[in-house]
C-alpha cells in the first residue's frame, strides 16, 4: 500500500505517522520542511474534558456542545462528537510523545479556559503549544523516515490528483521546487492535508504557505468544497506590514482584559488612566463569558468599538487595548512567555508593563474541501470506513483545517489542533479499508501510461508559464489587490452590495493575473512562477467564498450580514416582549429551515463555482438559539425552552 | 548615495545589498536595490518590497531575490540569513532598527555554513540528518490509546520545554567556529536517494553542532526517552560528536530562543565522560 500525504502540519503528520504503523508506505510532499509548516504558530492549546473539568460538571457531551453551540450548528455532529470523544486519549497520546505540556505543582498537566466554554479544557505547553504539538510529530515521522517507511519531498508542490478513466486517483503530480522537475507519484490514495487559504486576504495570522494552492488545486480537479463563505477573524492580531500576528486567546484565558478608553482616543498612557474611565466593554456587554466569548461576537465587538462607536485608541490606526499589566510577571513568563516575546519582539514595548494594541486578523479558514463520514447508530463515526474524510473524488482524503468538517460556522479556540491531530489519526484505518477495496477490484499497479500522461500534461503547462513575457502585470502587486478586496468585502461585517463589487473585481484581477509578467524564467529554484501559479490558484478559492456569502442572507457564527440580523428585544412591557420573543423564535426557526444548510461549492468554468446546498446532520443536539449576549436573551431562552419541552410532550404522545 | 536614517526624519528610500547566487557553483555577486521606506518594515517586507518593485538599484529589470520564510513571527526556523553580518532570522530583523545601527543600508547574505542553493537559499538538509543519527525522538510502544503518561515536575517540565523549543534554523551552526560547510556533489546517475544518504554519512561525520547536543539532553532526560539514552551517548561521542566543540560559546549568544546550549554541552560533556568510562569498563 502505498499513499501520498500532501501538507506536513499536524494533520499531515499524524495522518503519516499513523499510516506508517499501519504498514503503509508515505510519501510525504510539503512546500517547506514539514517542521516549519504553519502549526507550529498555533498557541494557545488543546482541549478535552479531563478529571478536573469533570469534577466541575463537565463530561464529553458537553464540549461536544460546546462545539456545535459555539459553531452555531452548521457542522455534522457525528465527527464532533467522536472528536471529543478520541479527545483525552489524543492528549495523552502527545503527553507519550513527549510534548512538554505544562504541569502543575503535583505533576499533572496544567489546563487553562478557552473561548466559548465555562471548563478550563485547554492543555498547553507554554504559549507555543503548535509548535511543540508539531515537533513530537515530527519526531515520529522521522523515526519513519529512518525505518524506511515515510519519504519526504520538502520543498516540493503538489500540482494536482491524478484521476484515471474512471475518475479514481491513482496519484498525483508533483513539483521540485528546487530542480523544478515535475514529476507523477503513483499512490493508492492521496490525502491533502494543506492547511489554511488566509493567504488569499493578503495579509493574515497564517504563514506563507497558507495559500490554498493544494485545496484549489483539488477542488479545480472536481473535488466538492463545503462552507467557503465561514473564515474566522480572530479579535486580537497584532498588525504588521507583512504580517498580522496573532496574540493568542489564552492571553484572555489566562485573565487578559480588553478595554478602550471611555473618552475617545484618550492621549494619556493607558496606565494613566483610571479604572472608572476604561471600557471593558466585553465584561460589561457580556456578564457571563466576559473577555472569552466566542471569537466571532469578540471579534464583531472590537470592530463595532472601533468604528461605529468611535472608541479606537488610535485614530488612524484602528486597535484597542488588550491588557494583562495586572498579572504577576512570573504567572506571564510562565504561561505566556512565548507570545509576549513576539509582542516585544515587533512593537518594541513589554506587555507585561503597558497594554498591548490589537485588532481583529483573518486567522481559520472552517470551511475546506467537503468530506464524507459513516456514522454509527449511537450517533459517532464508524471508524475505519473507507467514506470517512473521502472528498468527493474517489481514492482523495482531506484532514485538517483544509476539510469542512469540524468548525461550522466559528471554531472555538484550542479545538484546530484537536480537530487536525483527530483527523489525521482516525483517517489512516479508513485509508487502509479503502485500499483493500480498490487492490480487490484489481486496481492494484497504477498505468505507466496515465503517469505519463499527467506528468506530460503538467509540464505543457509549467512550460506555458516560462513562455509568458516578462513586463506585463507584476503578480506580487495584483496579490495585494487581491488581499484589499477579499479583507474590505469578506471579514467582519459583509453587505451584499460589497460583496458583488467585490466579486467583479476579483474576475477582473483573475484576468490579470492570467496574462501577468513572469520576471525570471530560470529552471533552479524559480519562486517567481511558484508564486504566480498559487496566486492563480488563489481565484477560484476567492470566489467561491464571495459567492457563498453573497448568497448566504442571514448571518451565522463568522458570517455576519446586518441587514439579515435578527431584532433584539426591545419592548419592557412583560407582554410585549414576550410576544417579541415569539416572534424571534418563530424568525430563528424559519431562518433555520432555510439556512441550516451546508454550502457546497462546485468549480465550474473560469473557476466561477455553481453552488447548492447540503442538510446538515443535528439528529444529536437539537439546533438552539446562540444566545451569549443578545440583548433579551432570558426572554427568547424562556420561550425557546417551552417550545422544546411542548415537541417533546408532543413526540411523546 | 543613501539617505541616512535619523530618529526625526526617516528616510525616502534605503539601500539594501543582497549576496546573490544564481546556482550552486556559480559564482556570488553583490545586487544593490533602493527601497522605499515605509514604518514598520522588516527584512520579509524588504525582500517582498525587492520583489514587487523587480528592478535593481540602477533601473535594470533582474529575477526577485530567492529566499526561505513561512511563519514570520519566528517560530518556524525558516527565514535564517546573514543580516549586516550577523547571523538571525529575517522576520525579526526590523529596518528602523538596522538603520539606525547602520545608516549605510542592510546587507543581506546566506549562512556560510551550508551550501547556497540560490541567493539567500541555503541547504540544510544536514540538521535534519544529524537528528536522525542522535535518535531525537520518544521511542513509544505504539500510537494506541495506553492509558496516562508519567507525572513530571514543574521543575522538569521547564527545562524540556525550553530546550524543546529549537527550531532548526542553524544560526548555532552559523556562529561556531568547529561547524564547517561541507559540499557534498551529486555523482553523475546517482539516484536521489542514494546521494542523501551518502551525503548524510559524510556530513555525520563531522561535528554535530550544539542544537543536536541540547537535542540529546532533552530527550536522555525525559523519563521514557531515557530508556534509549544508551544509542544517543554513543552518537554524541562518535564522530563529529561533542568533543569536537572547542567552546568558544557563540552558539548560546546568537540563538534565537535563547536556549541554554551551553548549559547542555557542559551536561552533555559529563553524561559522555561517564558514557565512555562505563563503554570502557563493560568492555
Amino acid at each position: 500500500m502505498h499513499v501520498v500525504v500532501v501538507g506536513g502540519g499536524l494533520a499531515g503528520l499524524s495522518a503519516t505517522m499513523k499510516l506508517a504503523e499501519l504498514g503503509v508506505h508515505v510519501d510525504l510532499v510539503s512546500l517547506t520542511p514539514v517542521k516549519r509548516s504553519h502549526s507550529v504558530c498555533a498557541q494557545g492549546g488543546i482541549n478535552s474534558v479531563n478529571h478536573l473539568t469533570r469534577q466541575l460538571g463537565d463530561s464529553e457531551w458537553k464540549h461536544f456542545d460546546d462545539t456545535v453551540y459555539g459553531g452555531d450548528f452548521l457542522q455534522h455532529q457525528p465527527p464532533v462528537k467522536e472528536m471529543t470523544e478520541w479527545a483525552p486519549r489524543i492528549i495523552d497520546l502527545m503527553d507519550r510523545l513527549g510534548v512538554t505540556f505544562n504541569r502543575t505543582p503535583e505533576g499533572f498537566r496544567d489546563q487553562r479556559r478557552f473561548g466559548g466554554t465555562l471548563y478550563p479544557r485547554t492543555a498547553f505547553a507554554g504559549a507555543t503549544t503548535g509548535q511543540q504539538l508539531l515537533y513530537a510529530l515530527d519526531e515520529q515521522v522521522r523515526r519513519w523516515e529512518v525505518a524506511g517507511k515515510v519519504r519526504k519531498y520538502e520543498f516540493w508542490d503538489y500540482l494536482g490528483p491524478i484521476l484515471d478513466e474512471n475518475g479514481i486517483c491513482r496519484g498525483c503530480v508533483v513539483q521540485d521546487l528546487v530542480s523544478m522537475e515535475i514529476r507523477a507519484l503513483p499512490a493508492d490514495a492521496v490525502v491533502i492535508a494543506s492547511g489554511g487559504c488566509g493567504v488569499i486576504f493578503g495579509r493574515s495570522t497564517m504563514s506563507m504557505a497558507c495559500n490554498g494552492s493544494a485545496a484549489s488545486r483539488t477542488y479545480q480537479a472536481g473535488a466538492k468544497y463545503g462552507n467557503p463563505e465561514f473564515i474566522q477573524v480572530h479579535p486580537t492580531a497584532i498588525p504588521g506590514a507583512d504580517k498580522l500576528r496573532l496574540m493568542s486567546e489564552s492571553a484572555r484565558g489566562e485573565g487578559g482584559r480588553i478595554w478602550v478608553p471611555r473618552r475617545p482616543q484618550d492621549p494619556r498612557p493607558p496606565q494613566e488612566i483610571p479604572e472608572h474611565e476604561r471600557y471593558y466593554f466585553l465584561e460589561e456587554r457580556y456578564p457571563k463569558y466576559g473577555n472569552l466569548v466566542p471569537r466571532d461576537i469578540a471579534t464583531r465587538e472590537i470592530f463595532k468599538v472601533c468604528t461605529e462607536e468611535g472608541l479606537s485608541v488610535e485614530k488612524d490606526r484602528l486597535c484597542v487595548y488588550l491588557d494583562l499589566t495586572h498579572l504577576p510577571r512570573e504567572v506571564l513568563d510562565r504561561k505566556l512567555g512565548g507570545i509576549l516575546e513576539i509582542y516585544q519582539k515587533f512593537q518594541g514595548v513589554d506587555p507585561r508593563v503597558v497594554p498591548m494594541k490589537i485588532f481583529p486578523a483573518v486567522h481559520y479558514s472552517m470551511g475546506g474541501l467537503w468530506v464524507d463520514y459513516e456514522r454509527t447508530e449511537s450517533g459517532g463515526l464508524r471508524i475505519g470506513s473507507p467514506r470517512n474524510h473521502h472528498t468527493s473524488l474517489q481514492g482523495v482524503f482531506a484532514v485538517g483545517e483544509c476539510d469542512y468538517q469540524y468548525h461550522g460556522a466559528n471554531r472555538l479556540g484550542a479545538n484546530s489542533l484537536l480537530s487536525c491531530i483527530f483527523s489525521g489519526l482516525i483517517v489512516a484505518p479508513s485509508i487502509v479499508s479503502y485500499i483493500e477495496i480498490l487492490h480487490q477490484n484489481g486496481q492494484r499497479k497504477v498505468p505507466s501510461r496515465l503517469l505519463e500522461q499527467a506528468e506530460r500534461e503538467h509540464r505543457r503547462r509549467f512550460e506555458s508559464l516560462l513562455a509568458r513575457p516578462a513586463d506585463g502585470d507584476n503578480p506580487y502587486k495584483i496579490h495585494q489587490e487581491l488581499g484589499k478586496v477579499m479583507t474590505k468585502a469578506a471579514t467582519v461585517v459583509r453587505h451584499n452590495d460589497e460583496l458583488d463589487r467585490a466579486y467583479a473585481q476579483v474576475c477582473e484581477l483573475q484576468e490579470r493575473a492570467a496574462r501577468c509578467g513572469i520576471a525570471d524564467r530560470g529552471l533552479w529554484t524559480n519562486q517567481n512562477i511558484v508564486f504566480v501559479r498559487a496566486l492563480m490558484d488563489m481565484f477560484p478559492l476567492a470566489k467561491a467564498i464571495l459567492k457563498g456569502a453573497r448568497l448566504r442572507d442571514e448571518c451565522r457564527g463568522a458570517h455576519f450580514k446586518p441587514e439579515f440580523q435578527l431584532p433584539s428585544i426591545t419592548a419592557t412591557d412583560p407582554a410585549e416582549r414576550r410576544r417579541q420573543a415569539e416572534e424571534w423564535c418563530d424568525r430563528f426557526e424559519e431562518n433555520n429551515r432555510r439556512w441550516l444548510k451546508s454550502t457546497i461549492a462546485v468549480c465550474g468554468p473560469n473557476g466561477d463555482p455553481e453552488i447548492s446546498y447540503e442538510e446538515v446532520d443535528t439528529s444529536l443536539i437539537p439546533p438552539r438559539p446562540r444566545l451569549y449576549g443578545v440583548v433579551g436573551g432570558e426572554v427568547i431562552e424562556e420561550v425557546w425552552k417551552e417550545r422544546t419541552r411542548a415537541k417533546q410532550q408532543a413526540i411523546r404522545v | 548615495m543613501p539617505s541616512v536614517h535619523t530618529s526625526s526624519t526617516p528616510p525616502r528610500e534605503f539601500l539594501v545589498e543582497v549576496k546573490r547566487q544564481d546556482a550552486p557553483g556559480r559564482p556570488s555577486y553583490w545586487e544593490r536595490f533602493r527601497v522605499p521606506y515605509e514604518s514598520d518594515m522588516n527584512v520579509i517586507s524588504v525582500l517582498q518590497k525587492i520583489a514587487e518593485l523587480g528592478v535593481n538599484a540602477d533601473g535594470k529589470r533582474v529575477p526577485p531575490v530567492a529566499w526561505e520564510c513561512n511563519c514570520l513571527e519566528e517560530v518556524c526556523g525558516a527565514c535564517t540569513m546573514v543580516i549586516n553580518g550577523r547571523v538571525r532570522q529575517a522576520c525579526t530583523a526590523l529596518v528602523d532598527k538596522l538603520l539606525a545601527d547602520r545608516p549605510a543600508g542592510i546587507r543581506l547574505e546566506p549562512m556560510t555554513k551550508f551550501p547556497v542553493i540560490r541567493d539567500l537559499v541555503v541547504d540544510r538538509t544536514r540538521i535534519f540528518a544529524t537528528l536522525k543519527k542522535i535518535k531525537a525522538w520518544i521511542p513509544v510502544d505504539s500510537y494506541l490509546d495506553l492509558g496516562p503518561p508519567l507525572r513530571q515536575s514543574q521543575e522538569m517540565q521547564e527545562i524540556a520545554y525550553v530546550l524543546s523549543k529549537c527550531m532548526s534554523c542553524g544560526c548555532c551552526m552559523e556562529a561556531c567556529p568547529q561547524y564547517l560547510k561541507i559540499e557534498v556533489k551529486r555523482l553523475p546517475g546517482e539516484s536521489e536517494d542514494d546521494y542523501r544518504r551518502r551525503e548524510a554519512e559524510i556530513t555525520n561525520r563531522h561535528f554535530m553542532g550544539a542544537a543536536a547536543i541540547a537535542q540529546i539532553d532533552l530527550f536522555n532526560s525525559h523519563p521514557v526517552g531515557k530508556m534509549n539514552s544508551r544509542d544517543r551517548l554513543d552518537a554524541l561521542i562518535a564522530e563529529g560528536g561533542i568533543q569536537v566543540c572547542g567552546n568558544a560559546q557563540n552558539c548560546v549568544k546568537v540563538c534565537p530562543k535563547e536556549i541554554p546550549l551551553t548549559t547542555s554541552i557542559a551536561r552533555m560533556g559529563r553524561a559522555a565522560t561517564i558514557h565512555m568510562f562505563r563503554n570502557w569498563f563493560e568492555r
